[in-house]
């Protein structure tokens, strides 16, 4: 009897050790490197290993004198949490139409296979491809402005196609509906169909059946599709950057600045607050969901 | 001519070959096969080579390892990256290509090593325009910012201080250099361009671009404040905070007020940026302009009147070299100032360091347009072959001393640099 629970735990350890390995390898032990030196001081070529908070400082630099006006720190996390909720709302919307489309409508297992790898031949090429894939098109002497003023629906070619706030949004949704359909597809594939039956049956309108039944029983492909697409937008800053002309900040592209002028210390301190704000976005909507139950 | 280099090829091939199996034939001296081969059981000469797209070109590759047996292992990184490089994995390269700027980091972090003046063969033949901050003609040039004369010698073999008198150690052997000024399109601007205030005239607005590299874009505003009359600088490339402050307003004041199309990177942004007509006036390298026009979009390297932003880069070696190795880069160094990649570059309208060798390995003709600023009597190829420039066309800028006469400054770290990349960050979020 004790023998066996004794293997079982020491098989429970084998199965979950390779993880356990590269996630302290290769997630703890650097994290913690990079909290340590975010507490380093720094010169112009070297960290120097003294205790010192001048990242932290320099980076919330007149925070407080300039309110009621917004510091760098402050108007880049604000213009990056405005990209993620305008994001994730039009992903999540997206994502859950085409899964919905996918779960429900399409009968044959073989067509659900079939239109879902559809999806993922955006995924053949690279990220920065297909972003870079839209200036051509969105550009001033672009397809789309050429088209427009071809067909004299606006005099004068758009600038706002392009190196914008909407060109940025228009990419990352390209980029990131796919991530928000699969999970949610994967969890309204388990919904039994006969509770949506069962609700029909008990004279729910379609749009009840969607509120009452399938939404609240997709909730945890929701939640793990809003994480993949949150934390993507929170760190990026290659579309960011592309898409925006360079013209929009976003806190990777502080990190990378500073990593550019060899400021480690002043880039740890940077890469700490953004994880510190990603985690407690992902802590907030765990919260409304409990994963783990719901798997 | 073709013949011989046909002929010098083959038996390079041969030493190649030998080199594999490990008893390679080394022919002395860069390229020319005298007197009897000596022979070593030698490893392949190797030289990880660290350093931007400059220099960094197959054909210059292919030619060393033709001349000196030399294979020259290429990592190309911006320069940025390049510095980054040096200062956190200083074992990862051997020789280094790099901006003077840079030195003002590279240097006091101990991970190069300074070369001997003495064992480069044509070092007293290098333009004063590195040595003395002077045209060969004596006319002075600018001095603002990180001026490679500054930052050229070191005050001992494993001193980490500049030395304002010439020594034996030189930081960074110098290789190639140019004056930046802003590119234009001619066809969609349509009048004389000629102060940098250009670049942020509104007459252009939603149509401009700078770099957003904070220490070269931040050079850019200072020409355009001081062409505008608002300020004049002590020196450009080391302001205070006050005038950090003050340049970064007037660049912000222009981006709110829609100025920019968009910033760029690096160099095919800059060229594309330019060519899809997303913008007219930018801040360009020149080889960018000369991409532009490869294009058939017409392009400017506009001399301006204010003058130019000049940068300048050379080789050291890295701290770890040493032995056979440290030799082979002397060689590599040395055939590097003896001709034919002077003559390279000078074809894509960069300066070569030693313009006596560079000129050798040019057609008169070439030599007249490229450096001397005449017509081109012929038509101007590029070193691939491909058509540059037709017959009759005058280089933008005109000549070698009217071009580099007129820089203004150079590029730089300040001593508030860290100051001034906070500064940018808050003008990109403005």
């Amino acid at each position: 009897m004790l023998e066996t629970s004794f293997r079982q735990r020491a098989i429970g350890w084998l199965q979950a050790g390779p993880m356990v390995i590269i996630f302290v390898g290769f997630f703890l032990i650097p994290l913690l490197f990079v909290i340590v030196v975010s507490f380093w001081d720094y010169n112009d070529y070297e960290m120097l290993p003294v205790f010192s908070g001048r990242g932290y400082t320099d980076t919330f630099e007149s925070c407080l004198d300039q309110l009621p006006q917004f510091c760098t720190i402050l108007r880049t996390y604000g213009s990056t949490l405005k990209f993620c909720l305008i994001v994730w709302s039009l992903t999540l919307v997206i994502g859950f139409t085409v899964a919905y489309f996918l779960a429900f409508h399409v009968r044959s297992r073989t067509w659900q296979i079939g239109l879902s790898l559809l999806c993922t031949i955006p995924f053949w090429t690279s990220n920065v491809i297909r972003m870079i894939a839209w200036i051509p098109l969105l550009g001033r002497n672009g397809l789309v402005n050429n088209a427009l003023v071809g067909l004299k629906i606006v005099d004068r070619p758009l600038e706002w196609l392009l190196f914008s706030e909407f060109s940025v949004v228009l990419a990352f949704v390209h980029l990131f509906t796919f991530f928000m359909v699969v999970p949610i597809f994967n969890s309204m594939i388990r919904i039994d169909k006969a509770l949506i039956e069962a609700a029909y049956d008990s004279g729910a309108s379609g749009f009840q059946t969607l509120v009452n039944v399938v939404i609240p029983l997709s909730k945890p492909g929701i939640v793990i599709g809003s994480i993949f697409v949150i934390t993507i937008v929170m760190g990026d800053f290659i579309t960011i950057g592309v898409m925006g002309g360079q013209q929009i900040a976003s806190a990777g592209k502080i990190i990378q600045t500073r990593l550019d002028a060899i400021q480690f210390p002043a880039a740890a301190a940077n890469a700490v607050i953004l994880l510190a704000a990603t985690m407690m976005i992902i802590a907030a909507m765990t919260r409304l969901v409990d994963i783990r139950k719901e798997l | 001519m073709s013949k011989r280099s046909d002929i010098k090829a083959g038996i390079s091939r041969r030493n190649v070959l030998k080199g594999a199996a490990g008893i390679a034939g080394i022919a002395a001296g860069s390229g020319a096969i005298t007197g009897f081969p000596y022979v070593r059981a030698a490893e392949p000469k190797v030289l990880r080579y660290l350093g931007t797209a400059v220099n960094e070109g197959d054909l210059i590759g292919t030619q060393c390892l033709k001349d000196t047996g030399i294979k020259l292992e290429y990592v190309t990184a911006t320069t940025d990256d390049v510095t980054k490089r040096v200062i956190t994995q200083p074992n990862s390269f051997d020789v280094l290509d790099t901006e003077y700027f840079s030195l003002k980091k590279l240097v006091p972090s101990g991970n190069i090593l300074a070369l001997d003046a003495r064992k480069i063969k044509e070092f007293d033949n290098i333009t004063p325009v590195f040595t003395k901050g002077q045209l060969p003609n004596g006319k002075k040039i600018g001095g603002q910012g990180t001026a490679p004369w500054k930052v050229l010698y070191l005050e001992g073999k494993d001193s980490k201080v500049f030395s304002k008198t010439p020594t034996e150690y030189v930081t960074l052997i110098p290789t190639v250099y140019n004056a930046d000024t802003l590119g234009i399109r001619p066809d969609l601007i349509k009048r004389p361009i000629n102060s940098w205030a250009e670049l942020l005239n509104p007459e252009f607005k939603g149509r401009a671009s700078i770099l957003n590299i904070p220490s070269i874009g931040i050079m850019d505003a200072a020409m355009v404040v001081e062409a505008t009359g608002q300020y004049k600088y002590a020196d450009k490339g080391n302001m205070t905070r006050a005038e950090i402050d003050l340049t970064m307003k007037i660049l912000t004041e222009a981006k709110k007020a829609g100025q920019f199309r968009a910033f760029w990177t690096d160099f095919n942004q800059s060229v594309n940026l330019m060519a899809s007509g997303e913008t007219v006036i930018q801040s360009m390298w020149s080889p960018a302009v000369t991409a532009v026009r490869k294009k058939g979009v017409p392009c400017v390297f506009q001399p301006l009147k204010e003058g130019y932003r000049s940068w300048a880069s050379g080789f050291c070696v890295s701290k770890g070299v040493s032995g056979a190795k440290l030799e082979w880069a002397y060689e590599f160094v040395n055939w590097f100032l003896s001709g034919w990649p002077g003559a390279y570059l000078n074809r894509q309208g960069y300066y070569s360091a030693v313009l006596s060798t560079a000129q050798k390995n040019m057609e008169p003709y070439e030599w007249a347009y490229w450096m001397e600023g005449k017509p081109a009597e012929r038509d101007i190829k590029a070193p691939d072959g491909s058509l540059l420039e037709k017959a009759g066309t005058v280089r933008d800028g005109g000549s070698y001393d009217e071009r580099m006469g007129n820089v203004a400054c150079w590029n730089a770290v300040m001593d508030e640099n860290d100051y001034m990349v906070r500064k940018w960050n808050e003008f990109i979020a403005a």
